[in-house]
């Protein structure tokens, strides 16, 4: 093309054919090889409104009855979606700002990038063309992509020509010629009013006189010549691209097994993230939404306290991500593993999913550094863990500013990868925090405690105060040491107020018990350092647990 | 002859291409690369814990399986390593832990209900992989039900750990993984430690309890068996010839009741 190299083209128009086929096959691939023609109306009448190239050449006519686009076999009917047209033409705009900031928003299926500048970024026109091309290949879309240095002319040339068209200056109204006139938007009237004339094309209509058209036609007229001579001038009035990345699908029968489900939530989640991808976006959080279906039967719930209350009318899940991410297989298991653990009440009928986006993660790898755990497929491990214990089960401990005993609270497991940031600990012995300087017991381990949970009720006997004998868990044993009372209380101002005398005490068990029950563990394996006290509240004995 | 040894290497290898890396190339599984358990008492008699392999430490109550447990946990999570433990009895103390010097933000810990739940969370994690430390819980589990544990169970984790840099190491009352263990400790306890301010006998100590302390514990480890390579600097040592060593270590009391109103003893 060296004719390209002399001018400044401006302006990129991407146009999507037949918009709301392509927006309705977009959420559903496999229907690309098909063919499909797109019902709407009120019910029971429902009219043909859209239809795609395979449909017409079939015999589908534009405003058939339902009824009768069901006579002709291999044809796929579907309903018109305006929820998927609102994605599509979404998806769209992402595709113009993946390439420019300054966009226009022509029309839901077409938009006009500014595109002076980017030969340094993405090279010639023809490579921006290119890339549009196969970014909205990728997007789910098939778009007919004209490049001019008039705003106009690259709008119709795109409305007009399939593919690729690179429209020099200068060459406008030739390249325009063959367009027919249909593709300049005129009314009606005036487009019969031309097909009477036998004007036809672009060439046709910019080779009539002017003023004597003006006399004829009025301003409208006047305009269209212009837009056939690709002499039209106007301004690109600029959009701004949005950052709210959703995608909603209506069902036509509502879904209640998972695995349907998930095949829906796997294809909204491939566009969510196409999206994203375009934008070089990522996904810190994604909010799942169901809108569940209105059943008799299964609106009432019933709770623990017994009493029904009416259900929910949607589901909602947020699913937190510990780093942004943009792998969508990762996170369908992610939602799987959630709807599993807490599937909805009733059958689903609209999905919403959206993804709170983020910038990727960016992480440089040393080749002499350990290879540290992929969050990825972390979180998916966490998640199928989950599934196996309970969330509530799984975590990082972290201890609570409290005195009352064993407190912590279990938080996300986000591990640090580099050891730089892991603060230099102390271990806490006797000897440490008393201060004493001992070289000898530096290398010492901590004594370790195990706890018992739930807490196991005993019974102390005492002798001068002093706990002698103990029985717990079905076990009888006598008390040779015991270091104590250690009392703590807190929290009176509270109803879970606590006041407990603690013991340490070195307990020998009796090997009778075990050999009476078998259920009784071999109860002289069981001898050892135990943490016991007195809770003066509950006015009772309890096992902490033991040293290990 | 060497040509048709040589086309048949090659048929093998392109057999295995994709599953074998190199079918014919000699693998020291014995040649560990192995860590500091944190105690190096432990370290000097086992020569730390094995990367790559099985360590099973096992002893009765109050033996000082969890202290060991917490010494190793606490070095890894200070070399920034992600740790977990799958708590096979939900016995797990973060507050002990915490003062054992465990990095507690390094730690994912899986509170399991059953055998069941147990076995799944460590096949699941061996899976996941990118652990430096995998630590499973089973000391607190009775020793019948550890007994109808299924060997395969024990292999699948062994082979799962193999040229990985992760140690998986298995707590429990009683020895159960045979073979598959690399590193075999057990562990004993010896009799507790306590100290006074008064002048009385130990004897006495339940006559005065609240002038007694708990300062730590001793622990007898022995080594039952271990299949690392010795790294003593005159070559090959024959294997296992280090099992039936033992080697005495101690603990020291975590004192946070200090801080606590203590009852002024009264001697009687």
């Amino acid at each position: 093309m060296p004719l390209l190299k002399k001018v400044s083209m401006a302006f990129a128009s991407i146009h999507v054919p037949n918009f709301l086929v392509q927006a309705v096959m977009r959420a559903e691939p496999a229907l690309r090889a098909r063919a499909v023609v797109l019902v709407d109306g009120t019910p029971p009448i429902w009219n043909v409104v859209a239809a795609n190239e395979a449909a017409l050449q079939a015999g589908v006519e534009l405003g058939m009855a339902k009824s009768q686009a069901a006579q002709f076999r291999n044809v796929e009917i579907r309903h018109r979606s305006r929820l998927q047209e609102k994605s599509a033409h979404a998806a769209l705009l992402d595709l113009g700002a993946s390439i420019s900031p300054r966009m226009e928003d022509t029309a839901p299926d077409t938009i006009i990038l500014d595109i002076a500048g980017l030969s340094s970024l993405f090279g010639n026109e023809e490579n921006i063309a290119a890339q549009l091309l196969q970014r909205a290949s990728g997007l789910g879309l098939i778009t007919h992509i004209a490049v001019s240095s008039n705003l106009e002319v690259a709008l119709h040339a795109a409305r007009g020509f399939a593919g690729i068209t690179l429209i020099p200056s200068g060459e406008e109204a030739k390249r325009l010629g063959p367009l027919p006139v249909r593709a300049l938007l005129p009314s009606t009237e005036i487009l019969e009013t031309l097909e009477r004339w036998g004007v036809r094309n672009c060439a046709a209509l910019a080779a009539l006189p002017l003023l004597q058209l003006s006399e004829r036609l009025g301003q409208e007229g006047v305009r269209l010549h212009e837009l056939a001579r690709g002499t039209s001038l106007r301004s690109i009035v600029l959009a701004e691209p949005g950052v709210h990345f959703e995608e909603e699908m209506a069902l036509d029968f509502a879904v209640a097994e998972l695995e349907p489900l998930a095949f829906l939530l796997g294809r909204l989640l491939d566009q969510l993230f196409a999206r994203l991808e375009a934008r070089a976006l990522a996904a810190c959080a994604i909010r799942l939404r169901f809108d569940l279906e209105d059943s008799f039967e299964k609106d009432f719930q019933v709770l623990d306290d017994k009493s029904p209350r009416l259900a929910a009318k949607t589901y909602e899940k947020v699913l937190g991500l510990p780093v942004p991410m943009r792998n969508s297989k990762m996170l369908l298991k992610l939602l799987r593993l959630q709807l599993q653990a807490d599937p909805p009440h009733a059958s689903i009928v609209k999905i919403t999913l959206s993804a709170e986006p983020a910038r990727p993660r960016a992480a440089q790898g040393g080749l002499f550094l350990p290879s540290c755990l992929d969050p990825e497929k972390l979180e998916l491990t966490i998640g199928r863990l989950a599934n196996l214990v309970g969330t509530s089960n799984i975590g990082s401990p972290e201890l609570i500013d409290t005195h009352r005993p064993g407190e912590f609270r279990m938080k996300r497991f986000v591990p640090a990868n580099d050891e730089s940031k892991i603060p230099q600990k102390r271990v806490i012995t006797a000897t440490a925090q008393a201060g004493q300087e001992d070289t000898s017991t530096s290398s010492r381990a901590a004594s370790a405690f195990r706890i018992f949970r739930p807490e196991v009720q005993a019974k102390v006997e005492l002798q001068d105060d002093c706990p002698a004998r103990i029985y717990f868990r079905g076990m009888r044993g006598k008390i040779v040491s015991a270091s104590g009372p250690w009392r703590t209380s807190g929290d009176w101002w509270r109803e879970d107020a606590w006041q407990q005398d603690e013991w340490e005490v070195d307990i020998r068990f009796d090997a009778s018990a075990s050999r009476r029950n078998e259920r009784i563990p071999n109860s002289r394996a069981q001898d050892g350092l135990y943490r016991i006290y007195y809770d003066s509240i509950r006015t009772a004995w309890f096992a902490r647990g033991r040293y290990d | 002859m060497a040509a048709n040894l040589a086309t048949l290497r090659s048929k093998v290898e392109l057999a295995l291409a994709g599953r074998v890396a190199a079918p014919f190339t000699y693998r020291d599984r014995h040649a560990l690369e192995t860590v500091s358990s944190g105690i190096a008492e432990i370290d000097s008699l086992a020569g730390g814990l094995p990367r790559g392999a099985l360590t099973e430490i096992f002893g009765p109550a109050c033996s000082g399986r969890t202290s060991l447990l917490l010494s190793a946990l606490a070095a890894r999570t200070a070399h920034a390593e992600a740790c977990a433990l799958i708590d096979g009895c939900d016995a797990f103390d973060p507050h002990s832990a915490e003062a054992a010097g465990v990095e507690l933000k390094q730690l994912l810990w899986v509170r399991c209900r059953n055998i069941d739940q147990t076995l799944r969370a460590t096949d699941l994690l061996l899976q996941g992989g990118g652990f430096g430390f995998i630590a499973l819980d089973l000391s607190d589990v009775r020793a019948e039900v550890l007994r109808h544990v299924p060997l395969d169970a024990w292999f699948r984790f062994r082979r799962a750990v193999e040229d990985t840099p992760t140690i998986l190491v298995v707590l429990e009352p009683e020895s159960n993984a045979k073979t598959c263990a690399s590193l075999v400790l057990r562990m004993e306890a010896e009799p507790a430690r306590w100290s006074t301010t008064l002048e009385t006998h130990a004897a006495e100590i339940c006559r005065y309890p609240s002038s007694w302390l708990f300062d730590g514990l001793g622990i007898r480890a022995e080594l039952l068996r271990s299949r690392m390579q010795s790294s003593a600097p005159n070559g090959f040592q024959k294997h296992f010839d280090s099992a039936g060593r033992s080697e005495i270590f101690e603990t020291n009391a975590m004192r946070d009741y200090l801080s606590i109103a203590r009852i002024e003893p009264t001697l009687k």
